[in-house]
């Protein structure tokens, strides 16, 4: 196989028409008819039921007493408007639709609700809450508790011993783009433009939910402005437009205003991780403990892999990890940018550096020491890891050698300086995928696979993996993507995305050329099309991770404990990478995502109300770019042949994990101050100072 | 958001005959608060009477050195003028800490005077708050109030006064021009905002038919230094926990004048005059800064998540301080 295109940083496909604004978004398509506009209305009470809605505008109103009855899913968050009941403040409880968007929020603001049976929330998440309970597998199918040998023996002997409690607050994507659909049924057939990470799969959803076929539902998702999780399914918004446009007749925008987005699209939950770590005299750890609790709301059951990390980082003979849910007045969580791995390796990760102080060892030191042979949960060999490779390269990138290893040491001026650093890691996920190739007469080629672009280049490296596949150069490529109408494929989520549509991708190219015995000498009309079942049932059982090194180092005020990230570095073990230019800008947004979840993000939950008290930018803060001055992302030569064709590791979310522990354990180094309760705002930090 | 109608006024007058004849009007500068809360429903004027193309953006330097800034000057305008970064670094750091630089071009200096709380209750009309709706409660006192007030608030309202260039002003001295339907007449900033009190839905003392058409600054003596030093929880586009903007001129080892205003921990900008008064004729050194600014924070009531903000504004004024006597020296 040729590999011209792949490992080239060619241009982003869409550039010029993104940075133009030549790009439609969800909400902004041209209708051949003048569109209706739906504003929602949203429960002003935490727990309890709607008796009764009115407008006195004369706008079309949907409630759940004449709205239609929807066909059942899974995600219950999709059962909108289908009963009385309220579970979370900012829930669906009516619709209004009006001829334009003013008309719309001015009426939906004015919409009288009656409520019945409200009650206080129930909204605060603690390792005692009397409705805990251990669900039947967390987030990706991964299994609730393992237990390796003897923990608790192991915890008792060690000779050194950590024993402490880390938590991470709500936290919430908020992409740029907010959710937004236009909805439009024409003869039975609904077309659909939405803002989603997962085309076919919200038309499956749509299918099912408007009882019609699957083939009668088409689901445009062309341009979509970010998503971090928040857009991986269908969510209320899909469903309301659709609904909106059935009821009406009419083509119907919905575009959910920033402050929906903090309650109604999922959120990552708040985590509470009880770490414990036994070590031997020489820092060979006996034993790893990890016990985790998170909240799910009362409609829909979701729990984050958060100790699925802990399973795979390092070897111990004895080992525990749980997973606890308490079901609460709150809105649903949902997927956010490493789910389970992010908040999860915060834990293990600070704890790790807890100990490399206790024993009084380099904690990069101590990690190598702990190094696994195999993976410690299966037993299996890795397909490749280079957590060694990433930690010795790093060290020597970012200077460690040169650090002072005693905390609170480095001073210059009215600023204390540390450094620190963290492992990362994140599953090789892949899901099967169809795509088709085709060539014309004329010789020019498309590609077409229902995948969605959020943002991160998939238009982009497909091309190129298309390109290699056909051995073609990449501007010979048209790629079709975003729409459900192509090849079905699973959504942009798990960064599996390129893996998993690239094999496919791959497949389809390949057997193009084999139909039409190679490309330049093709005549065609020719199409194929290709499904990757087959090939990922068949993969060997191998543990397959992508993995890193994070490193950062601080400064904070000595007046005020304001800690300024002054740089980041983060060295990746990632297999093939398909384009540089693209690779490097997802890891250094996973990195700053990871800055903001560190320093800044948490959502604010209103014991009194329900929901967050802070829902909009100003108040919910990520971090700008005062906050991000100097971020490095890189990767070690990483050869895997046990992974796709393409020989590449997911990049969307291993950016992100392991950054927030290395702040935390810099902020450790540069203050002797150990804050173990994300975000590490200066209040947690200047009374210890 | 509700209806409302638009007007632009042809002068001041206009404005303000406009103003005297609906009681829900509301002006129209920059935009940049007002219209957000009216999005939010956190306002819902009747009118807007749009200033922005009123004749109000020239900023005056008279001989002395004092400034005069027309209300309709923008942020961003204010804080990049020579002068004022020459012999007000106070004021143009207080200002460029403010917002973004595309609100700082839209914001102007009459509608800073007049932003309202970014208190997250009086944001979300969906629930209860005494400022925005007299009478229903104060659910910060219990809930979100991490950013709230620690001196002079009331058990009606917490809420802190939002803007970076009213604390700079406060320090300064600022009159406010003031035109209404009886005439014009000037008022000290100090005497500009209220605390919160019985009726915290008065932000100021400020009649509903009177417009503020500009700000005077006196000139600073020329031996006085002044900055502007703002704590948030990230470096950029975020509202101050505390900040400080102080001046202070120091004649043979010894503080002739200090003005020390407080932001974020107040309803309106705090002037520090209990610290001010114990700093007159002592030794311009950090005991006798930190001693005079605790004298002013024995004042301070901290609510449940706030209290860190005591010691913070105590280190932040102590520091600035001496970093002002340690440039003061080297002048």
């Amino acid at each position: 196989m040729s590999t011209t295109s792949i490992g080239q940083p060619i241009q982003r496909t869409e550039s010029t028409s993104k940075v133009t604004g030549a790009a439609r978004y969800a909400a902004e398509q041209h209708n051949k008819t003048a569109p209706a506009y739906c504003c929602y209305v949203p429960a002003t009470i935490p727990t309890g039921r709607v008796v009764d809605v009115q407008t006195e505008d004369s706008v079309t109103l949907l409630w759940h007493s004449n709205a239609e009855k929807l066909g059942e899913l899974e995600d219950t968050e999709l059962a909108v408007l289908q009963s009385d009941r309220v579970s979370y403040r900012g829930q669906i409880v009516a619709a209004v639709i009006a001829d334009s968007f003013e008309t719309a929020r001015d009426a939906a603001a004015r919409v009288r609700v009656s409520y019945a049976d409200e009650a206080k929330p129930d909204n605060e998440l603690s390792a005692e809450h009397p409705s805990l309970f251990a669900p039947e597998s967390v987030n990706a199918g991964f299994p609730t508790d393992v237990t390796v040998g003897d923990p608790g023996s192991a915890l008792e002997s060690a000779v050194h011993a950590v024993d402490r409690w880390y938590s991470t607050p709500p936290m919430h994507n908020s992409p740029m783009e907010p959710h937004a659909t236009t909805a439009q049924w024409s003869d039975g057939v609904l077309t659909v433009w939405d803002s989603t990470q997962a085309p076919s799969g919200v038309q499956d959803d749509l299918a099912t939910l408007f009882g019609v076929d699957p083939s009668n539902v088409r689901v445009v998702a062309e341009n979509v402005g970010g998503g971090f999780g928040a857009k991986g399914s269908t969510r209320p918004n899909a469903v309301l437009a659709v609904m909106a446009a059935r009821a009406t007749g009419r083509t119907v925008k919905l575009a959910l205003p920033r402050q929906a987005l903090f309650d109604l699209v999922g959120y990552r939950t708040p985590t509470l991780s009880h770490v414990q770590l036994g070590a031997d005299a020489d820092g060979t750890l006996t034993a790893l403990a990890h016990d985790t609790f998170q909240q799910t709301s009362q409609i829909f059951e979701f729990c984050e892999q958060t100790a699925e990390s802990s399973r795979h980082i390092y070897a111990a003979p004895n080992r525990r990890t749980t997973h606890r849910l308490a079901v609460l007045d709150v809105p649903t969580p949902r997927w956010m940018r490493a789910p389970g791995e992010a908040p999860g390796m915060f834990a293990v990760e600070t704890a790790i550096d807890e100990l490399s102080y206790t024993i009084g060892i380099d904690p990069i030191e101590l990690r190598i020491r702990n190094e696994p042979d195999v993976d410690p949960a299966s037993g299996n060999l890795f397909s490749s890891r280079s957590v060694v490779e990433c930690l010795r390269e790093g060290a020597e990138r970012f200077g460690w050698a040169d650090r002072d290893p005693r905390p609170g040491h480095r001073r210059e001026g009215r600023k204390l300086i540390g450094s620190g650093v963290a492992t990362a890691s994140y599953p090789v996920l892949i899901s099967p995928s169809s795509a088709s190739a085709r060539i014309e007469a004329d010789g020019s080629i498309t590609v077409s696979v229902a995948a969605s672009d959020i943002g991160t280049g998939a238009r982009t490296v497909l091309r190129q993996i298309a390109a290699d596949a056909l051995a073609v150069s990449a501007d010979r490529v048209e790629l079709k993507l975003g729409d459900s109408a192509l090849p079905t494929a699973p959504g942009a989520g798990g960064s599996s995305g390129t893996s998993s549509w690239g094999w496919a991708v791959t497949k389809a190219c390949r057997q193009l050329v084999d139909k039409v015995g190679g490309i330049d000498a093709a005549i065609g009309p020719a199409e194929v099309t290709a499904e990757t079942s087959e090939e990922i049932d068949g993969q060997k059982d191998l543990a397959r991770m992508a993995f890193g090194a994070q490193f950062a180092e601080v400064e904070v005020d000595v007046d005020t404990g304001e800690v300024r990230v002054r740089r980041m570095l983060g060295v990746f073990g990632i297999g093939r990478v398909m384009n540089p230019r693209l690779a490097r800008s997802q890891l250094i947004g996973g990195m700053t995502f990871g800055l903001g979840m560190a320093l800044m993000g948490a959502g604010n939950t209103d014991l009194e109300f329900g929901g967050f008290s802070n829902h909009d930018l100003a108040e919910y803060h990520v971090p700008v770019c005062a906050d991000v001055t100097d971020v490095e992302a890189m990767w070690v030569e990483e050869e895997d042949d046990e992974l796709s064709p393409m020989g590449g590791k997911g990049i969307g979310e291993i950016g992100t994990v392991g950054s927030p522990a290395a702040i935390g354990n810099a902020v450790y180094h540069a203050t002797g101050v150990r804050v173990r309760d994300l975000p590490i705002t200066l209040d947690k930090v200047l009374p210890h100072l | 958001m509700k209806t409302f109608s638009y007007e632009a006024a042809v002068d001041v007058e206009d404005a303000v005959a406009k103003l005297a004849s609906d009681p829900d009007a509301a002006l129209l500068g920059g935009g940049t608060n007002l219209v957000d809360l009216m999005k939010l429903g956190a306002a819902q004027p009747s009118s807007l009477i749009d200033i922005s193309k009123l004749p109000l953006d020239v900023i005056d330097v008279d001989d002395d050195g004092s400034l005069r800034v027309g209300a309709g000057v923008s942020n961003s305008d204010l804080a990049v003028h020579p002068v004022v970064r020459s012999r007000y670094p106070v004021l143009s750091r207080a200002v460029l800490s403010g917002a973004s630089g595309q609100l700082r071009n839209m914001a102007t200096v009459g509608g800073n005077l007049f932003q309202r709380t970014r208190c997250v209750y009086f944001m979300d009309s969906s629930k209860p708050c005494n400022k925005r709706d007299p009478g229903s409660g104060c659910p910060a006192i219990e809930g979100d109030h991490r950013n709230l007030a620690i001196l002079g608030a009331s058990d009606h309202c917490v809420a802190t006064h939002p803007s970076d260039m009213a604390v700079a002003l406060t320090a300064l001295d600022a009159v406010v021009e003031i035109v209404g339907p009886s005439g014009a007449h000037k008022l000290p900033i100090g005497e500009l905002y209220r605390l919160a009190g019985h009726d915290p839905d008065l932000d100021t003392n400020i009649g509903h038919d009177e417009i503020v058409t500009g700000i005077s600054i006196p000139a600073l003596p020329q031996q006085a230094v002044s900055i502007y030093r703002k704590v948030r929880d990230r470096a950029s586009y975020a509202f101050a926990l505390a900040s400080v903007a102080a001046v202070l001129r120091v004649e043979d080892g010894q503080v002739t004048e200090a003005r020390i205003a407080l932001g974020g921990v107040a309803h309106k900008p705090w002037r520090a005059i209990t610290a001010e008064g114990e700093l007159l004729g002592r030794s311009a050194k950090h005991e006798a800064f930190r001693e005079a600014i605790d004298l002013e924070l024995r004042a301070a009531m901290p609510l449940r998540d706030n209290g860190f903000k005591v010691p913070l504004v105590r280190n932040l004024v102590t520091q600035t301080l001496t970093d002002l006597a340690h440039r003061s020296v080297q002048q």
